[in-house]
């Protein structure tokens, strides 16, 4: 039955990794290791305050957090910081406050702002929202261990502003080549002759938004832009999940429980067909 | 309760007594727990309590997780982030919520499989089989219902897409559309008629499991050898079964706790594995996903309904014959049902007048091509429709049809079964040794 059970599972999971590869096109996704995955994964606090600091002083230009409480960064299992500090925090915006309807600063019980540029996205969800394993890593049970690569979508993003393609030397107006967006137009000097695109990627409307040293960390991290991607993704992964750490540790207490109940349910079971059934003989 | 012969509820004290008089629930109860049960059913008969599980977990989870829920367009979206930030245990019981439908369906499709196998289907159980085919019915639809309420990409094109469905019945379509979703397009109505039907359409279920239960507590239990119970008297009846207490409660139980194990697994660790990352996307009419796919457990007829495109033959016969009526979109949806209702009639398709697979050696096979079919429709379900997985698909379609409509019928002409024992004790004996000495002389309950 076990047996059964794993089988229809690992079926069930196959087919939607299918269901996402033929969501994505073809771009390049780096696999990295998060301090948050797998099932013992924990979010690195300092990265988090890293992260918060990159979203804050680079990404809170044009995008915004709207679901997200600026309370919650002194949550357990988040960057954790005290209260003062999210205080200070909190009086850097300005707010309309929803009661008097006037402006005033900022407190931890308020959200962060919206988007303040039209058609940037929200950033809230957007680890949960997009799935960078859906294209290349798109294989079953691997998820299990690597999550649905969200974030590593969100740092291959950041980090793969490439040099445009010889098919485009005079690039396209308006927008960038990266080569990890997939959902982006890609100019007919790119195309083959049944239309699919025969370089990784597409063009994004989203400038690079990250340069070596573009912020000063003030733990002494180099902040180069492969380590401010990576900070800010791990950022963005609690920003859409900032229970992970505590539905993780529900999962663990509730497998173990599991396991102890169902083998003590095993012996119980064994005991109990012992006056109606014998060895097996066939 | 009619059915296999067994020891009832004897009221002893005066209390007791007095209640059995006025309401004889304690005797119902008694009966309920200590229905003889065919000793030799294997693992694949614990499904049952699992679907049962699954069904209070989703309306206990589901209860609490209304309480929080706005359901309107402008909060839907917001409010199930609000569950999930600041609800105390909010993201683990809507994560439990959203993946306890998945394991609700494939615990309900391994427990129709197990059926079309041991032939549980056939007489006297076909009522069963119905209403079974029935709850099955309601949970797609209080399924897709729920799936709208987060109100995230997904959700509003998913109900797009299938009321679309609705809309290709020729003549009325297009007013059951606007019906269904009070409006000419998925919006504020459609989520809230949806919000109310998917919280009633899980009572109409536990009351149709309530009805399920008595039906085959009234023919007994089917068993792997499809051979009945003896009914001749208290004793015989006694060597064919055990009393469902203690052993089958604590045998599913056990397996209960296994699968659980794994379903806690996938909660605490990978909750969003079998979702789409489009969902937490907030709905926008303006924006429409590259590709829209349901959720897995409706692929395979997804497939089914996407398998009859103008291109093929049966389709354009069809629309020939009844002058355009049945156009390839019609054609599509009458498939998708069709393929549920061919499932449905399979007590009257099945010919053979033996019920367990296991005795019948040519339908052993068509039947595991039928389980791999299912899986290759919900891989095509999930495919682009392009080539080549609208042949593979059109096949698969056309295998789900043929097996109902054309082989089982066949079959039970064709077929020459293999001795079947006698009795299930037979069956039984044959298979394991007796019980050691020493446990038999323990009593028996």
């Amino acid at each position: 039955m076990i047996r059964n059970i794993a089988l229809t599972a690992t079926t069930a999971l196959a087919l939607s990794a299918g269901v996402a590869m033929a969501a994505g096109g073809h771009a390049e996704i780096t696999d990295l290791d998060f301090a948050h995955e797998g099932p013992f994964g924990r979010f690195d606090q300092n990265q988090l305050q890293r992260g918060l600091q990159v979203y804050t002083e680079v990404c809170a230009a044009c995008h915004g957090m709207k679901f997200v409480p600026i309370r919650s960064l002194s949550d357990p299992g988040g960057p954790e910081m005290p209260e003062d500090q999210i205080r200070a925090y909190a009086a850097q915006f300005t707010v309309t406050d929803r009661e008097t309807g006037e402006d005033r600063a900022g407190v931890p019980t308020d959200h962060f702002p919206m988007s303040g540029m039209e058609g940037a996205p929200d950033l809230s969800l957007m680890t949960k929202a997009r799935a960078g394993f859906h294209g290349p890593y798109g294989t079953g049970i691997s998820q299990f261990f690597n999550g649905i690569g969200g974030a590593e979508y969100t740092y291959s993003i950041l980090t793969h502003y490439d040099e445009e393609p010889a098919c485009a030397p005079d690039g396209v107006d308006g927008f960038y080549y990266n080569s990890a967006f997939p959902n982006g137009g890609v100019p007919d000097s790119c195309k083959d002759e049944h239309g699919v695109s025969t370089v990784p990627g597409s063009w994004i409307a989203m400038p690079n938004p990250l340069s070596d040293d573009l912020v000063t960390y003030a733990d002494g991290t180099p902040a180069t832009v492969a380590n401010m991607a990576e900070d800010v993704t791990a950022f963005l992964v609690w920003a859409a999940e900032p229970k992970m750490m505590a539905r993780k540790q529900a999962g663990f207490t509730a497998v173990v429980f599991l396991i102890i109940l169902s083998s003590l349910l095993y012996l119980t079971n064994k005991k109990i067909w012992s006056n109606v059934k014998g060895k097996k003989i066939a | 309760m009619a059915g296999i012969p067994h020891d009832h509820y004897e009221p002893k004290t005066g209390g007791e007594k007095w209640l059995h008089k006025r309401l004889p629930i304690v005797g119902l109860m008694y009966d309920t727990l200590m229905l003889p049960t065919p000793k030799n059913l294997n693992w694949m008969w614990i499904w049952g309590i699992i679907l049962t599980f699954c069904l209070a977990l989703q309306i206990v989870t589901g209860i609490v997780l209304v309480m929080h829920y706005t359901p309107h367009v402008d909060h839907a979206f917001a409010s199930v982030e609000h569950i999930m930030r600041n609800v105390n245990g909010g993201h683990m019981l809507r994560y439990l919520h959203q993946n306890g439908a998945s394991l609700f369906f494939i615990a309900v499709y391994l427990h129709i499989f197990r059926g079309l196998y041991y032939g549980s289907y056939k007489a006297p159980r076909e009522v069963t089989w119905i209403i079974g085919m029935i709850i099955y019915l309601l949970m797609m639809a209080t399924a897709f219902m729920g799936y709208v309420l987060p109100w995230g990409q997904m959700s509003f094109w998913g109900a797009t897409v299938i009321t679309g469905l609705f809309g290709a019945i020729p003549g009325v379509g297009e007013t059951i559309q606007t019906w269904l979703l009070g409006g000419p397009a998925v919006d504020n109505a459609t989520l809230n008629r949806f919000f109310s039907l998917h919280y009633l359409l899980p009572f109409v279920i536990a009351a149709l499991v309530a009805v399920h239960i008595w039906a085959f507590h009234t023919t007994g239990n089917n068993n792997p050898t499809g051979v009945e119970v003896r009914r001749g008297s208290k004793e015989e009846a006694a060597r064919d079964t055990v009393p469902f207490w203690p052993y089958f409660v604590i045998k599913d139980l056990f397996a209960l706790a296994v699968i659980l194990a794994v379903f806690f697994a996938i909660v605490g660790f990978m909750p969003n594995y079998l979702g789409h990352p489009d969902n937490y996307i907030e709905a926008n009419a303006l924006a429409t996903p590259a590709h829209i796919v349901p959720e897995w457990y409706f692929l395979p007829f997804y497939a089914i309904l996407r398998a009859f495109t103008g291109e093929v033959w049966v389709v354009i016969a069809a629309e020939w014959i009844t002058f355009g009526i049945v156009d390839a979109k019609f054609f599509g949806v009458l498939a998708m049902f069709g393929a549920i209702a061919v499932m449905a009639l399979a007590p009257w398709l099945d010919t053979s007048s033996v019920r367990s697979g296991r005795y019948r050696p040519m339908f052993k096979w068509w039947f595991a091509l039928l389980c791999v079919d299912f899986m290759v429709l919900m891989w095509v379900g999930a495919m682009p429709a392009e080539e080549p997985y609208a042949t593979i698909s059109l096949i698969a379609s056309a295998y789900w049809f043929a097996y109902f409509l054309v082989i089982l019928p066949l079959l039970g002409v064709i077929e020459k079964p293999t001795p079947q024992p006698a009795t299930i004790e037979e069956d039984f004996n044959a298979h394991y040794a007796p019980p050691a000495a020493s446990a038999v002389t323990q009593p028996a309950e």
